[in-house]
């Protein structure tokens, strides 16, 4: 992990900054605002799948969990502070629960795959068959595939009233992607984020070292959910409505795709990765020429086959070719012919 | 009396058509170690390819049993050379390729077809028993799965193409011992996995109303029976695809078809639990 | 009379129809050096995957220092304060070597601590001029010493080897004798090995496994000289 901690503190804001100040000359705030909120979906499986090695095929059902926790409860609330809390609280549980009984279970890249993929079908088939009067929760009906419309938005904490909406939540929600993205960028320095790493890259080893490396991709994947769920819960209250397709395999496929794009192994990558290809989506989707989920498609199949790694750290290892190998060269002296010695 | 034939015969679908639409992905899987999720896409292809066909006015069971397959088979053929033939040994690239994959033939027959559904009537009537009505072509359909499951055992066991194909999902190994470039049985298996999973899409077509999305009704389904089923190709289908079949119908008739398809996924997720290498990965070991 | 902090009872392991390990009785003292040999498939890995908890024998019991470790997961035996270094080197590839030795000292030690510690192994097995370097793209000779630095990070007193000379030359054989005489002063060390002369030099008991049994356990000369293991182990090898 190159850099000190200020200096990403330092990029961050100047990078939140730009997006807030000049973005918005670009693209209306409206569009931005679910860009941002994709950019932190895709953070969370960044960090799950990119850094704990956990490839989740239902990212989406934490991001559903998220969305739907924040509708029910503003329904039944009548404001939002608890609402936004919930839906990063129930969301982890969930992961928590799905989480160990998968890493306890010591199942395998291709079982997990199987699993979390299944789960976002049950959550999918489940909510859109809810259309009949007797799914109620409090006084939020489910409405099946219809969804939930009409459910208090975000306002100032304790003043039901005065709803944050338009710019004012474009703001909130970057601002939300910056503190979350410098959390993870604390968790990731820290002894826990360190050892996640080392999981990802041996996880017999670890084990062997002595770690319990199902408590800790749990919590992990705990803390992928929450972050899921928050996103989930903007992206309710950015829609004003939430419907079943929250949990559908392509929302969980576009996740994936995001990621692989962006890059794995970097905190900005996914970020970007959302950000980019939703606007892509955004713009193929006022043309009807070429059908959408074909593109999709077609870049996931490019990506994996051709540029594996994704654009960011595709970009970092050309920049590294040429200007870092200059620099180094120049001021390292050329290492000494090493051989396997004890001392003392 | 009657009713629990009604019972058993819808038993009997359930299974078949869980045999049918893993059948392909199980082979493909079983031999190749690679999960081809654009699997449902391939069913939905097949069952494209045959109601266009009956459009065209070619009998009904020719577009079934040999056009949708060969079709689909030829398909499968190209996105083995182009894309998968790269990804060996990769198994969770591969897994994001296919996926990749099944978004682009959504996306094709939708530009082609458009989004909405299509359908054609089944070919067999329906017949009674007793005060029951019953499908006739649910009985095909069980016909066709008993069918694929008694000719996959045989040649298996007993054909030189059967050692192979038993050979290679042991090792690559064992098949280039044999004399076959791994390359050429690697190619031979997703052709006939891909012509299968055209075959079930077609076969199923009927039942349906099909829109370019219908594939990924199917890959779940056809994932986790597969997957549960465990390392044996043909117990494995059958064991799995009765349990789950089982488990749908009972749900089905009990509460509604939808409580009956979420017990089948809540079914698998608790079977994979407890049972982590698959059915025959427990019990039935080193059969076929 | 010294304790055996290492005994196995009727000690079974079977896959599908294959017996890889049978009936093992084995014990081993505080701070004994034991070698294991034994032609390929004669169940010696199978016998460290079982003590590791990498695996659970089907029959039989595992006892660490008097408690039966069985059923137990491989981090909680690892957590006793047993190592092991596996045939082939694994390591974290994708990290570098002071990262790797860190991973392995915080586990028994806290954030300065470990910092203390990961610098006294760099020093200690001379890592110094490449732990800033991902393990990835060192030789394999590097990556066994280092992965013999994340065993020993942890001041384990039973320290199992699989074949940690094969692949080294002559020269860096000579050096992993060294630090292998040097854990062996607070460890029991168990080591599987195929090269006749590594093990001259190092043993003193030697155990010969066979068809997934033991064969036979005495002195090294004395083993040397079994007609019976000359004709299986020699016979079979090569």
């Amino acid at each position: 992990m190159a850099g000190s901690f200020s200096r990403d503190v330092i990029a961050t804001i100047g990078l939140t900054v730009v997006v807030i100040w000049i973005l918005p000359y670009v693209i209306s705030t409206f569009t931005i605002t679910v860009l941002i909120v994709y950019g932190l979906l895709g953070l969370s499986l960044g960090l799950v799948w990119g850094y704990g090695g956990i490839l989740c095929f239902g990212q989406a059902v934490f991001f559903g969990i998220g969305a739907y926790t924040y509708a029910i409860s503003a329904i039944n609330i009548g404001e939002s502070t608890l609402p936004m809390l919930l839906s990063i609280i129930v969301p982890s549980l969930f992961a928590a629960l799905l989480g160990a009984m998968m890493f306890y279970g010591r199942l395998t890249d291709v079982y997990l795959g199987v699993i979390t993929l299944v789960v976002t079908l049950i959550f999918y088939r489940f909510i859109n068959s809810t259309a009949g009067p007797h799914y109620k929760i409090g006084n939020a009906q489910l409405g099946g595939f219809n969804g939930i419309p009409g459910f208090q938005t975000l306002n100032i904490p304790g003043q039901p009233s005065s709803y944050i909406w338009g710019d004012g939540y474009f703001y909130f929600c970057a601002v939300v992607l910056a503190i979350v993205y410098l959390g993870v960028s604390i968790l990731l320095r820290s002894d826990f984020g360190r050892i996640i790493v080392g999981i990802r890259e041996n996880e017999t080893r670890m084990s062997l070292l002595g770690y319990d490396v199902r408590a800790r991709k749990t919590i992990l994947f705990a803390i992928g959910g929450g972050i899921a769920g928050l996103s989930g819960a903007l992206f309710a209250n950015w829609g004003e409505i939430v419907t079943p397709s929250v949990f559908s395999l392509g929302q969980s496929a576009e996740i994936i795709l995001w990621c692989i794009v962006g890059g794995l192994g970097t905190r900005f990558g996914p970020i970007l990765g959302a950000a980019g290809l939703s606007y892509l989506k955004f713009l193929l989707g006022q043309q009807s020429f070429v059908d959408n989920t074909l593109i999709t498609g077609l870049i996931l199949v490019f990506f994996v086959l051709f540029l594996p790694k994704g654009i960011v750290p595709t970009i970092v290892n050309v920049w590294d070719l040429k200007f870092g190998r200059l620099l180094s060269d120049r001021f390292q002296k050329p290492r000494r012919n090493r051989k396997l010695r004890l001392n003392g | 009396m009657d009713y629990f034939f009604v019972i058993l015969i819808e038993i009997l679908y359930s299974i078949a058509s869980l045999v049918l639409i893993g059948a392909g992905l199980a082979i493909i899987f079983g031999m190749m170690k690679v999960i081809n999720l654009a699997h449902g896409e391939f069913m939905m292809l097949g069952g494209y390819v045959t109601i266009t066909s009956v459009n065209y006015g070619i009998n009904i069971f020719l577009s079934i049993l040999i056009i949708a397959p060969a079709t689909v088979g030829l398909i499968g053929l190209v996105v083995e050379r182009l894309v998968i033939r790269n990804l060996y040994s990769r198994l969770v690239d591969t897994m994001l390729a296919t996926w990749g994959l099944s978004l682009f033939f959504i996306g094709v027959v939708t530009m082609i077809f458009g989004n909405t559904t299509t359908g054609i009537s089944t070919p067999i009537p329906g017949f009674s028993i007793g005060t029951y009505q019953v499908g006739g072509y649910n009985i095909f359909i069980i016909m066709i799965s008993a069918f694929l499951l008694i000719s996959a055992y045989f040649i298996l066991k007993k054909t030189r193409a059967g050692l192979i194909a038993r050979g290679s999902m042991q090792s690559a190994e064992i098949a280039s011992a044999l004399g076959y470039s791994p390359d050429r049985v690697y190619m031979m298996t997703f052709f006939c996995g891909s012509a299968l999973t055209g075959l079930a899409g077609a076969v199923l077509a009927p039942l349906v109303g099909l829109v370019p999305s219908s594939g990924g009704a199917y890959i779940a389904k056809a994932f986790i029976t597969v997957i549960a089923g465990g390392p044996s190709l043909v117990v494995g289908l059958v064991s799995s695809a009765s349990l789950f079949g089982i488990v749908n119908q009972l749900f089905t008739f009990l509460y509604s078809p939808v409580v009956g398809e979420v017990a089948l996924l809540v079914a698998a997720v608790i079977l994979l639990r407890l049972l982590p290498r698959g059915i025959t990965g427990s019990f039935f070991k080193d059969r076929l | 009379m010294a304790e055996s902090i290492l005994e196995t009872f009727g000690l079974t392991m079977k896959f599908g129809g294959v017996i890889a390990a049978h009936n093992i009785n084995f014990k081993l003292k505080a701070r004994e050096l034991r070698c294991l040999i034994g032609p390929n498939g004669a169940g010696k890995s199978t016998f460290f995957k079982c003590i590791t908890g990498q695996q659970t024998p089907t029959e039989g019991e595992v006892y660490l220092r008097g408690m039966d470790t069985s059923r137990w997961m491989p981090h909680q035996i690892a957590s006793l304060g047993v190592g092991i270094k596996t045939q082939t080197p694994s390591v974290m590839n994708g990290l570098s070597v002071s990262e790797n030795i860190w991973l392995s000292a915080r586990r028994f030690h806290d954030g300065p601590e470990a910092k203390r510690k990961t610098r006294e192994i760099i020093e200690r097995l001379a890592l110094g001029a490449i732990a800033k370097d991902q393990l990835g793209k060192l030789s394999h000779g590097e990556r066994q010493l280092i992965e013999l630095g994340l065993v020993i990070v942890g001041d384990p007193w039973l320290v199992l080897l699989d074949e940690p000379a094969a692949g080294l030359s002559g020269e860096d054989i000579e050096r992993m004798t060294t630090i292998i005489n040097e854990i062996n002063k607070t460890a029991a060390i168990i080591i599987i090995e195929h090269d006749m002369q590594f093990i001259r030099s190092i043993a003193k008991i030697v155990t010969v496994f066979h068809q997934g049994a033991v064969l036979l356990e005495d002195r090294v000369d004395k083993v040397m000289s079994d007609p019976t293991v000359r004709n299986i182990y020699l016979g079979k090898r090569n």
